[in-house]
């Protein structure tokens, strides 16, 4: 892919280069300071992602999703609601699946977080990636990324022990059902419908691990 | 999302006299509600005081076998807790009931307990409301209220609080632990926790400016059945319509507390005395004083109906 993203357009170079030359100016990224109530606040942040240091200095507003995607260019993890409703930007930070779009990055000092990236590679799949492609777990791939971490995270979490609403007994140790399944990758929304093929592919991976 | 200046608060003391002293400053814990809302800017904070890091996040055991559990435990961890799964059931239920596993993993006992509602007009900067500007009118009133409160509300706001957690909590006489900007602590029942809106539905709990929770207790185990119905438009991942958390004895006696139907956690204990005559003569006294619009009267029936489902449950 080319590199337009890096390309930052200067309004008024494009303005005194006029229309008759194709001339961009482009100008370096500079941290702009403004005065005023609404003057951005920058912060610096590190954190370690798929097993690499990075250090970022954001506009506090930042998301953990954006700071990934946008800054880092770690486009696996997507942008779907933007409002934890869709389960798209699941990561796991500290062992853990949250939801990228809801978690400023700023608030990640020392985390190590691992994104779909950080789970396997195109040569080398993770078990539940290539369950996925077995099982046709996706149409258009959109919340695949979100669903993979998530069913991770989700498998991690039954063996932990933590209960789940469908749980019959609080007190047992949870397993592996279809039920049980569900209700857990309930906050990730497969647009396309792929949800059975999505419980086939996670329920063979935990098959296999049992 | 407007700009804000970010900080980590280094005690407890020192976060709450640093949020009372400026009327910009709001605490950040999980972040899973306040952001939500500052993305639309409907909460628009110049400064997020982060309370993550003041070790509020333990779960121990009281002096008179209750648990104190700290403001920043998470809603997983929570629900997880062996002694929580064991003793109050209906607490790891109701946590279980809401929002998502991922959500679940951030979300925290004090953010939680204060998470706005979901009345969708209140999520709509475009329309009249008095929760998000006091006195400019409610689009509920006279609007779409399918999920709007039947009990409780006012000529002001018909909104309900959305929280699970909060129903099981009302349920068990938890007690909210704070600390004042000036380094002084008290404690609140739940049940004066949050409020009716009546006419100044923005002031939504007993917390003072800066005010901020370190932990809610629970007095000890009540022992019997705990159960959470919830009802909702989907199995799973919704909020609710109606929900019931109860606590029933073997000889029929016990507690019950409503979510979804009010701008708090609706527990009439007066109604208790009836739990061995069933749901019916419960919700004679639980429900009294409804008042219901022409879509929301459902969650009456289905109310008295999730109750009767409570009970019967604990007779099997
Ligand atoms: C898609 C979606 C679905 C959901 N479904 C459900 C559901 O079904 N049931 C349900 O109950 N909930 C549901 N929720 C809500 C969720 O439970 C809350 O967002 C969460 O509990 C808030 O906790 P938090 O720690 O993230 O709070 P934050 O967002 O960090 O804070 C919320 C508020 O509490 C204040 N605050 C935080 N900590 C303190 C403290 N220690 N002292 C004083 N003030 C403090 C903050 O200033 C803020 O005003 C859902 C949320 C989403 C996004
Ligand atoms: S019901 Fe309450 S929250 Fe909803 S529009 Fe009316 S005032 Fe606002």
């Amino acid at each position: 892919m080319h590199d337009l993203d890096e390309l930052q357009l200067s309004r008024r170079g494009l303005m005194a280069a006029g229309a008759a030359t194709a001339a961009v100016s482009v100008s370096p990224p500079t941290a702009v300071a403004q005065d005023g109530p609404d003057a951005p606040v920058t912060a610096k942040v590190a954190f370690t992602v798929n097993g690499e240091k990075r250090s970022l200095t954001l506009d506090t507003r930042t998301t953990l999703l954006d700071a990934l995607r946008e800054h880092l260019k770690l486009t696996g993890s997507k942008k779907g609601c933007d409002h934890g409703q869709c389960g798209a930007c699941t990561v796991i930070v500290e062992g853990r699946r949250i939801n990228a779009c809801l978690s400023l990055a700023v608030m990640h000092e020392g985390d190590a977080i691992t994104t779909i990236e950080g789970l396997g590679s195109p040569e080398r799949l993770h078990p539940l990636q290539a369950a996925f492609v077995k099982h046709d777990g996706y149409q258009c791939g959109y919340c695949t990324p979100g669903q993979i971490c998530s069913a991770k995270a989700v498998l991690d979490e039954i063996k932990a022990g933590v209960p789940s609403h469908v749980s019959a007994d609080l007190t047992a140790a949870p397993k592996v059902t279809e039920d049980e399944l569900r209700e857990r990758m309930s906050g990730n929304i497969c647009r396309c419908g792929a949800y059975s093929n999505i419980i086939e592919a996670i329920a063979e991976v935990a098959g296999g691990r049992a | 999302m407007k700009a804000f200046a970010y900080e980590r608060a280094r005690s407890p003391r020192e976060a709450a006299s640093a949020a009372a002293n400026d009327p910009g400053a709001r605490f950040i814990a999980g972040g899973t509600n306040l952001l939500d809302l500052m993305k639309l800017e409907i909460e628009t904070p110049r400064r997020l005081i982060d309370v993550n890091g003041l070790g509020l996040d333990e779960i121990k055991p009281t002096r008179d076998g209750g648990l104190r559990i700290g403001a920043l435990v998470r809603n997983t961890d929570l629900a997880s807790d062996k002694r929580v799964r064991k003793d109050y059931g209906v607490l790891s239920r109701a946590l279980l009931a809401g929002a998502s596993g991922q959500l679940r993993n951030k979300a925290t006992t004090a953010g939680n307990l204060l998470q706005r509602t979901r009345c969708p007009y209140f999520y709509d900067p475009n329309m009249p409301c008095n929760k998000r500007r006091p006195g400019a009118g409610c689009s509920a009133i006279g609007g779409f209220t399918r999920s709007h409160a039947v009990l409780g509300a006012s000529e002001a706001c018909i909104a309900t609080h959305p929280s699970d957690m909060a129903v099981a909590l009302r349920l068990l006489d938890a007690t909210v632990e704070t600390v004042r900007p000036d380094g002084g602590e008290r404690t609140i029942p739940i049940a004066d926790f949050h409020r009716l809106p009546g006419d100044t539905p923005h002031v939504e709990t007993a917390l003072a400016r800066g005010e901020l929770i370190t932990a809610v207790t629970l007095p000890r185990p009540l022992g019997g059945q705990h159960a959470y119905h919830k009802v909702r438009d989907r199995a799973s991942y919704a909020f609710a319509l109606v929900s019931v958390a109860s606590v029933i004895q073997k000889d029929g006696s016990g507690r019950v507390a409503l979510g979804g139907v009010a701008h708090r956690p609706w527990r009439v204990e007066a109604a208790e005395a009836a739990m061995t005559q069933g749901a019916k003569a419960v919700g004679e006294t639980l429900l009294a004083g409804a008042r219901t619009t022409s879509q929301n009267g459902f969650k009456l029936t289905l109310a008295e109906r999730a109750l009767g489902a409570a009970m019967a449950q604990a007779r099997a």
